[in-house]
């Protein structure tokens, strides 16, 4: 599967041409430059599929899927599909309203696999049915809750209790199965507490002897209501929630979000805080990486190599401590810029990382990757090809690992990714193996990434002087009137973002991570969809284990870097 | 007790007071991390926190075999039947550390999903704040605890001379 760089624009497509006839309602062009398509839900499986089936449409990729409340519409619910066609660069949002009378939409699982989590995921936040999906129940939250907490009139603090005796068990792993004369199957329970489901995942399997037949995944051990949380909060202060979703990489999410909503504002980060953001997002790939490998490495018995790639975590932790004051969930992203500016040693100690963090890279690739017993532990195990990985909404190093190059920085290049010269590492196995060398790889390309950003960073403000957006300097503010008039407004007022949506994407420690915004021009958001890579990549956990081993099982869930924070939101 | 000189002297205490030396310096901490404190838990453990100093490092993901349950993350609805299991699963004397906002007080996720607290069902020894908490601040906790297990001012310890007053006046 090739990859079109860089991206395509869609005003060109005849879409009225292309798509059935009669089919689409209206068309229109948001702000971040997707063409946007109305459709009404009786044709919605009719044009999904043209979108992916036309070769000039080619949308292989299903990226997000999610629903949005407008209580005030006369058709209360919104459907939106975000698809994206690897091939074409293109990019389409498709938006199908849904009377509240009669939530139902036809499912695109039969399209696009990766509809399968995302459609649970609508039903249990919003309420919406999918028409034909294999397994429509709960996904995020637990079996004893009432309502749809994202729904508006839905009160934030609403709890409801969950007994040990509620927990979810899959209906078939409660029969018995038999497999022939005198042997009986066997149900197994991994997690959610057990140290190689890395705490809040838990997978449910019926065995063979020791071989997989049939899994089940059960997910939302840490679903702590971000979405939710965001509607309630400030732009800004949405940064801190966006810190704890993938807290392994926190700064690449401030620094995604904070992108999205400058799209929505229509202004730009200046330069330096530009190439702060490319340095710190760089090095946080670089210990998510190492943390998804250390822990991995643990999971197949090689417990030298955790702490091998511990030791240049801390030492960027130290660094991100001196720019934000927090080790791990830094909140040094603001929309519009940074903070407050880099401290005066910034450059030197970014210096000392470069030249620090390689030598660890070489140790662990010395040690494991000619390896034979990891090799056989690895190697054609949890293979899966590049048409199926893009069909589950794979992205990032795991789609990678399958051969297909795509990364949003080189695709949609963002921050100015497209000034700098860096490699997407691709394997071809698809199995943990592949998965394994293309984290080591892009820990090498990420470092040389911050090489070039170091070498010109450019001097400047680090926030926006717009002040609709950032406040003025503080000895401005206690000194001129109209500063401290600026200060006044955007402290009691908030920022004010026109109405509208928008879906803006960065590379994030796992891939494609896409936040959805929908503004009501108030102080705080209408609506916040995290695209999490994890949640796509998740979802064909449990199909990839049938056949395998359950020691296979812990390798490959620990090569794909699941992160609860992202998954679960 | 043998002296350099070959000579033997006796070392008198008290058995509460033996025991809870004993039982201070040999945490075996399991170590129930969800989120991102689990991360931080990750460091404190690793070489450069080094939790082996104070002689808590032997990490067992297993309740049998652990005494210090750490609660690190965020405790979602969900998730609260799974840690009270666990909890229930550990042998006495247990110890429970609840380590970073989230599991104190659910701290900014005031929401319908998440436990606004740990101490909703299991008895917390040490809160330990912070959004993560620091290496130093988790350690500070542990030491904290320490002090405490020495001292006899654990729950495990009052829930053990409630019982024997209530043995006292029944009987």
């Amino acid at each position: 599967m090739t990859v079109s760089s860089p991206h395509a624009p869609t005003e060109q497509l005849p879409l009225a041409e292309l798509l059935p006839d009669g089919a689409v309602a209206s068309f229109d062009r948001s702000k971040d430059g997707h063409t946007v398509v109305i459709v009404d839900r009786s044709h919605l499986l009719e044009v999904l599929r043209r979108f992916k089936d036309d070769p000039r449409l080619g949308c292989d990729l299903l990226a997000d899927l999610c629903a949005v409340d407008y209580p005030d519409r006369e058709s209360r619910f919104e459907v939106v599909y975000h698809l994206a066609s690897l091939e074409n660069g293109h990019r389409f949002r498709i938006r199908v309203p849904v009377e509240e009378s009669d939530p139902v939409v036809p499912s695109a699982y039969g399209v696009w696999k990766a509809a399968d989590w995302f459609e649970r995921e609508a039903y249990d936040l919003m309420g919406i049915k999918f028409d034909g999906h294999p397994n429509l129940k709960r996904i995020l939250t637990h079996e004893a809750f009432q309502g749809h907490p994202l729904r508006k009139d839905y009160d934030p603090g609403q709890r409801w209790l969950l007994t040990e005796a509620e927990t979810m068990v899959p209906a078939w792993a409660t029969e018995t199965g038999k497999l022939d004369d005198h042997l009986e199957s066997q149900v197994l329970n991994i997690g959610p507490s057990h140290p190689a489901t890395h705490g809040t995942l838990r997978t449910v399997a019926r065995l063979d002897g020791e071989l997989i037949v049939k899994a089940e995944c059960e997910i939302g051990y840490l679903h702590r209501c971000f979405e939710k949380m965001s509607e309630t909060h400030g732009w800004n202060e949405v940064i801190s929630y966006t810190d704890r979703l993938n807290y392994c990489s926190s700064h690449i999410n401030g620094a995604g979000f904070a992108l999205a909503v400058e799209k929505m504002l229509g202004i730009e980060a200046p330069p330096r805080a530009q190439a702060v953001h490319v340095i710190l997002s760089e090095l946080s790939r670089v210990m998510d990486h190492a943390v998804c490998l250390g822990a991995m490495l643990v999971d197949v018995g090689a417990l030298t190599n955790f702490w091998y790639f511990f030791q240049p975590r801390e030492e960027i932790y130290g660094l991100l401590e001196s720019c934000a004051g927090g080790r791990l969930t830094v909140s040094y992203a603001r929309i519009g810029g940074l903070a407050h500016d880099v401290p005066a040693d910034f450059v030197e100690r970014v210096r000392f990382l470069l030249g620090y963090i390689p030598k660890f890279i070489d140790d662990v690739e010395a040690l494991i990757t000619s390896n034979k017993i990891f090799r056989d532990r690895t190697e054609g195990v949890g293979m899966i090809s590049a048409e199926e990985a893009v069909g589950w909404g794979w992205t990032g190093p795991c789609l990678r690992a399958s051969g297909v190059a795509y990364d949003v920085r080189k695709e949609f290049p963002y921050h100015g990714y497209d000034q700098y010269d860096f490699d997407v590492p691709v394997a071809t196995g698809g199995d943990t193996y592949a998965r394994y060398l293309v984290r080591i790889e892009e820990m090498r390309q990420s470092l040389r990434i911050v090489r070039q950003a170091l070498d010109n960073l450019p001097d400047g403000p680090v926030i926006t002087d717009n002040h609709y957006v950032a406040l003025p300097p503080k000895d401005k503010v206690f000194t001129e009137m109209e500063s401290m008039i600026w200060h006044f407004k955007l402290i009691y007022d908030g920022i004010k973002v026109p109405p509208g949506d928008a879906y803006s994407a960065v590379e994030g420690g796992n891939g494609e991570l896409g936040y959805y915004l929908v503004s009501d021009g108030g102080g705080k958001p209408y609506r916040v969809k995290v695209r999490p890579p994890c949640f796509a990549i998740y979802q064909a956990f449990p199909h990839m284990l049938e056949g395998h081993l359950v020691s296979d099982a812990i390798a490959i869930q620990s090569s794909l870097n699941i992160i609860a924070g992202e998954l679960d939101r | 007790m043998r002296q350099p000189d070959g000579t033997s002297t006796l070392l008198t205490t008290r058995v509460d007071a033996m025991l809870g030396w004993v039982r201070k310096n040999s945490l075996w901490p399991l170590p129930f991390g969800t989120a991102c404190c689990a991360i931080e838990f990750m460091s404190v453990v690793s070489s450069h926190y080094d939790l082996s100093r104070f002689g808590a490092e032997v990490v067992r993901f297993s309740p049998r075999q652990s005494d210090l349950m750490i609660v690190a993350g965020t405790i979602t609805d969900k998730m609260a039947p799974v840690v009270k299991r666990i909890y229930e699963q550990m042998a006495e004397p247990k110890y429970v550390i609840s380590m970073g906002a989230c599991a104190c007080t659910g701290g900014f996720y005031r929401a319908y999903h998440v436990v606004q607290g740990v101490d909703e069902f299991v008895p917390v020894d040490v809160y330990v704040p912070g959004c993560p908490p620091t290496p130093e601040a988790l350690m500070h906790g542990i030491i904290k605890l320490q002090e405490m297990i020495q001292n006899g001012e654990t729950h495990n310890d009052r829930l053990k001379s409630a019982r024997t007053d209530r043995a006292a006046t029944s009987g």
